[in-house]
């Protein structure tokens, strides 16, 4: 816990964290300590320090969603999933940085600034940087985490923690997932409680898991699935938690590859490990076959017409009256509200706001939101045939491209990269589908490239059993940091199993 | 900042048997809605309701005036049910306008509502207010709530409009701010009349919402309510559809705590107030319009069966001594039957004496007067006190007859010339030198006999 304490300390250009909670974390990591010393721990996860994304409560602890709006909220309650992991002897150890309520795909867009990439300092990205122009300052080359849990992917990424929770709307634990080079586990819609997680768009969030391995992520689910009494979208079967097998037959396995995700925009160079990957299932024995979900290119434009009308209601509640910021212009209870909604959020919050009120508007919603939700059935179903023909696994890239650097990002607006960024993660949240990102290699530039699996509605067990087979296969080498050289050297000797030893 | 909801049980178990009770068609899947709009009593913004698909649709609600206020001209009319839905309550706004501030308690944000809304069937205020007022009896009567709308518990908003026979409605206005049935009347009237003289003189009736002011009697316009709002109504994404079973849809193997059966519910009904009158009716042998003040007046039916339950008196009779005498007097102090000072058990016990004989009808007021003092005397104790008892001594009476009849002579010529109505002034005399402790009965029949002789 201290090591990883410091490794947060000398990494805090990384700006991974908003908040780090630290003499709670350690009086945590003692009472775990006492209980290994009498020999009774509460389990696997016992004494494991973890970080959390700002944008789930937790008690005592400051949650702002990186806005001004929460600035200085402290929660009288831990969300579901932080509370179970308290409960099971984790060290929390701080909250993380991300876009303003989870709004965006850099982490560039929340009021503590923008998260960095810890592969920015990398030595395999220091070698293969070729500076544009000599006038460029080495500090600003860094590249960005891909959002909008960049927070919680780089403190994992950078060895500050064993494993971070994010969330998950379009692809926001995904695709910072991809772009560090973690493991980054979308979970099927119900099977973890989304209470205390502070909503983006309530029918498609999940909480999201981010770990350095397949193993740890299938731990952390463990820990975490399950219904949940206080929130009513959860299902009520009985989880049952499992350990992975160790797969070494893929021969039985039919593995689908969605033509429609060879999208516009995809780099070669992804388009290639894409290939390759593919061809490593084939040559292993495993049916390849090309898929088609026809609807595909419909996805974006129908997750935000229903994302914005969500947000729109969901930030209804921030109004200054009982929590959070509140603005001192008083003239009158509209102009309060006016202005504290002005001062507490920021453009891209505001702008789907507007964009989803538009949407509700009573001669709007039945060409709008009903349209939406009707285009979702299709996207939704285009799946179900796919895995009822018989394919177990579908394999996409995770990203575009890998990390780009956060000059480059700024130049386009929010709205803009969103569109452009989520267009391969977003249909697993509209069809409530798990998915996952595995680091895969890394590209010319010297930086993660992942590609994503998505399996049937909560068959985690075999997502993931699959997933665990490719990441052996592929053996993503271990992120070569300074900062985590000088802390420990003995920290890369656990690269594998980095984990819960 | 985060609140996720979860639907109570109890709510559905009390919509679902306020819509059996209603008539109304239960939907067996409804669906919950946000409806936004930003007030400072509603803490996230939007309220949770169920504007799609409530919970129960087309009932229907018999209710019964006097007519002409005559008690024995009852008319039974009814008030078509459009819906029952379930909603979240806000919290309470308390305006400070001596300091321009408002005070807002949360307290019960959130709590689940049922909210039943009728058709506009009815006329008047009467209509209005005996249509809630049966309301209120089923509600309490099933459980569903305590419907005391002084307390809040049940709230009524009033729609109102006029048109001329014939055409279409007119445009209506929503008066809030009602706290009592009576209240509910006078609203309702006010609102009807001011509506037809602003379109006399040649006004137009606006579609807003007003406040009744108890104080001076009539509606004002509501400051808060500006222009029409659209409300953006969108599904709740967090809460999946309700899904009711009766006894044919029932999944096999299904845990009885989590579902809701709306058979099972019907089964249990208790007596709604129209059979608990019939069955009053029937009973007891008393009229239709005796078991509705019966059940309308607050503990009196308990009262009444009570005292039925302790007196040889035939409740026929015991009825009138309720209705007349206990009512009127309750009402004169503004007391429940609950806080009568003459138990049920002092007025058996009076009704008793009365009954067999030991006491005259008119005495038995007098001994009524007394135990409303609350003084705890028995009725033999007031009786005995006040020399009450009727003489039961034959040759006593006889011997006060002949005294009166020798000292009206001229009265006694008239009965024997034929006018037999002024037997009732020598009766008459007698109780008074008897100080109403003689049977008339009995003192007519000696003076006929005399008289005859």
């Amino acid at each position: 816990c201290q090591r990883c304490l410091a490794l947060i300390r000398s990494t805090q250009f990384l700006n991974a964290y908003i908040t780090v909670a630290e003499d709670s974390a350690l009086k945590q990591a003692e009472e775990s300590e006492k209980r290994y010393r009498r020999g009774q721990p509460l389990g696997e996860l016992d004494g494991i320090p973890i970080a959390v994304k700002d944008n789930f409560n937790t008690a005592g602890i400051e949650t702002t969603c990186a806005s001004n709006m929460l600035k200085g909220y402290i929660s009288p309650y831990n969300a579901t999933v932080v509370q179970k992991l308290l409960d099971r002897g984790a060290v929390l150890l701080g909250k993380t940085n991300l876009d303003e309520f989870a709004m965006g795909s850099g982490s560039t867009d929340g009021v503590f600034g923008p998260v960095r990439n810890p592969w920015s300092y990398s030595r395999q990205y220091k070698e293969k940087f070729v500076p544009r122009s000599d006038s460029e300052p080495e500090n600003s080359n860094w590249v960005i985490t891909g959002g909008s849990s960049g927070g919680s992917a780089a403190a994992v990424s950078a060895f500050t923690c064993f494993a971070a929770l994010g969330s998950d709307t379009g692809g926001s634990t995904r695709n910072p997932a991809a772009h560090c080079g973690v493991v980054g586990l979308k979970p099927t819609y119900g099977l973890i409680s989304r209470h205390g997680l502070i909503p983006l768009v309530n029918s498609m969030d999940v909480p999201g898991i981010l770990t350095r391995c397949v193993d740890d992520a299938a731990v952390v689910l463990g820990s975490l699935a399950g219904h949940d009494p206080k929130d009513s979208t959860t299902v009520q079967d009985i989880f049952q938690p499992f350990a992975l097998p160790s797969l070494t037959d893929v021969s039985k396995l039919s593995i689908g590859i969605p033509k429609e995700y060879h999208v516009p925009g995809l780099s070669s160079e992804i388009l290639a490990v894409w290939s390759k990957a593919a061809d490593l299932f084939k040559n292993a024995g495993a049916k390849v076959v090309e898929v088609s979900l026809p609807h595909t290119h419909y996805s974006i434009v129908c997750y935000h017409v229903l994302c914005t009308a969500e947000v729109a209601s969901n930030m209804a509640r921030f109004d200054g009256l009982e929590y959070g910021h509140r603005s001192d212009m008083n003239k009158s209870t509209e102009s309060m509200y006016a202005a504290t909604r002005r001062e507490g959020f920021n453009d891209v919050v505001r702008g789907r706001i507007l964009s989803g009120n538009y949407f509700l508007l009573k001669q709007n919603y039945e060409d709008y939101f009903v349209k939406a939700q009707k285009v979702r059935r299709l996207i939704a179903n285009d799946f179900v045939k796919v895995f009822g023909s018989g394919i177990d696994i579908l394999l996409t890239p995770t990203t575009l491209s890998d990390a780009v650097p956060y000059m480059e990002f700024i130049k386009e607006d929010n709205r803009t990269r969103s569109t452009q960024d989520d267009i391969l993660t977003q249909a697993a949240n509209m069809a409530g589908l798990p998915a996952v990102n595995v680091p895969t290699a890394l590209s010319r530039r010297g930086l993660p490239i992942g590609l994503q699996f998505i399996g049937r509605s909560f068959q985690e067990k075999q997502l993931l059993t699959v997933a665990k087979w490719f990441e052996k296969q592929v053996q993503f080498p271990v992120i070569q940091l300074e900062e985590v050289k000088k802390h420990d050297s003995s920290v890369l000797q656990h690269q594998k199993s980095a984990s819960f030893s | 900042a985060v609140a996720s909801w979860v639907l109570n049980r109890r709510c559905v178990e009390a919509a679902v048997m306020t819509g059996l009770a209603l008539n109304c068609t239960i939907n067996k899947k409804s669906l919950f809605d946000r409806k936004h709009y930003f007030y400072a009593d509603l803490p996230a913004g939007y309220q949770i309701t169920q504007q799609r698909v409530p919970i129960a649709v087309n009932g229907s609600l018999s209710y019964s005036l006097c007519k002409d206020n005559k008690m024995s001209q009852m008319v039974t009319k009814t008030v078509r049910i459009k819906q029952i839905q379930l909603e979240q309550d806000s919290g309470k706004s308390l305006h400070d306008d001596a300091r321009s501030q408002t005070l807002i308690d949360l307290n019960r944000a959130g709590v689940g509502l049922m909210e039943v809304v009728m058709e506009p069937d009815m006329c008047c205020g009467e209509e209005a207010a005996a249509a809630v007022r049966e309301l209120q009896l089923i509600l309490q009567t099933l459980g569903s709530s305590q419907a005391i709308m002084a307390e809040g518990q049940l709230r009524v908003d009033a729609n109102i409009s006029v048109h001329h026979p014939g055409e279409p409605y007119g445009v209506r206005t929503e008066v809030k701010n009602i706290n009592s049935i009576r209240f509910l009347a006078k609203a309702v009237d006010y609102e009807i009349h001011r509506q037809i003289k602003e379109l006399e003189n040649g006004g137009t009736v606006l579609n807003e919402t007003r406040a009744f002011d108890s104080k001076l009697g009539c509606t004002v316009p509501m400051r808060d309510k500006e222009g029409k709002q659209d409300y953006r109504f969108m599904p709740e994404p967090n809460l999946p559809p309700l899904i009711l079973y009766d006894a044919k849809s029932l999944p096999a193997n299904v845990n009885h705590q989590q579902v809701v059966n709306i058979d099972w519910i019907h089964e249990r009904l208790p007596d709604l107030p129209s059979v608990k009158r019939a069955k009053l009716v029937e009973l007891y042998g008393i009229l239709p319009e005796h078991s509705f003040t019966l059940m309308n007046e607050d503990g009196l039916m308990d009262f009444f069966e009570d005292v039925v339950k302790q007196t040889q008196m035939k409740p026929k009779k015991v009825i009138g001594w309720i209705l007349n005498d206990l009512l009127s007097h309750l009402k004169q102090h503004s007391l429940t039957a609950k806080e009568s000072p003459i138990s049920s058990f002092f007025l058996a016990d009076l009704l008793n004496l009365l009954e067999n004989g030991d006491i005259s009808s008119s005495a038995a007021k007098q001994v009524f007067e007394e135990l409303w003092k609350g003084e705890g005397k028995t009725p033999l104790e007031i009786v005995k006190e006040k020399q009450l008892e009727l003489i039961q001594d034959q040759e006593e009476l006889e011997q006060i007859c002949q005294a009166v009849i020798d000292e009206r002579e001229k009265e006694v010529m008239a009965i024997k010339g034929g006018n037999q109505k002024v037997i009732n002034k020598l009766i008459g005399l007698v109780r008074k030198a008897t100080r109403g402790r003689a049977n008339p009965l009995l003192v007519k029949q000696i003076l006929e006999k005399k008289l005859s002789e």
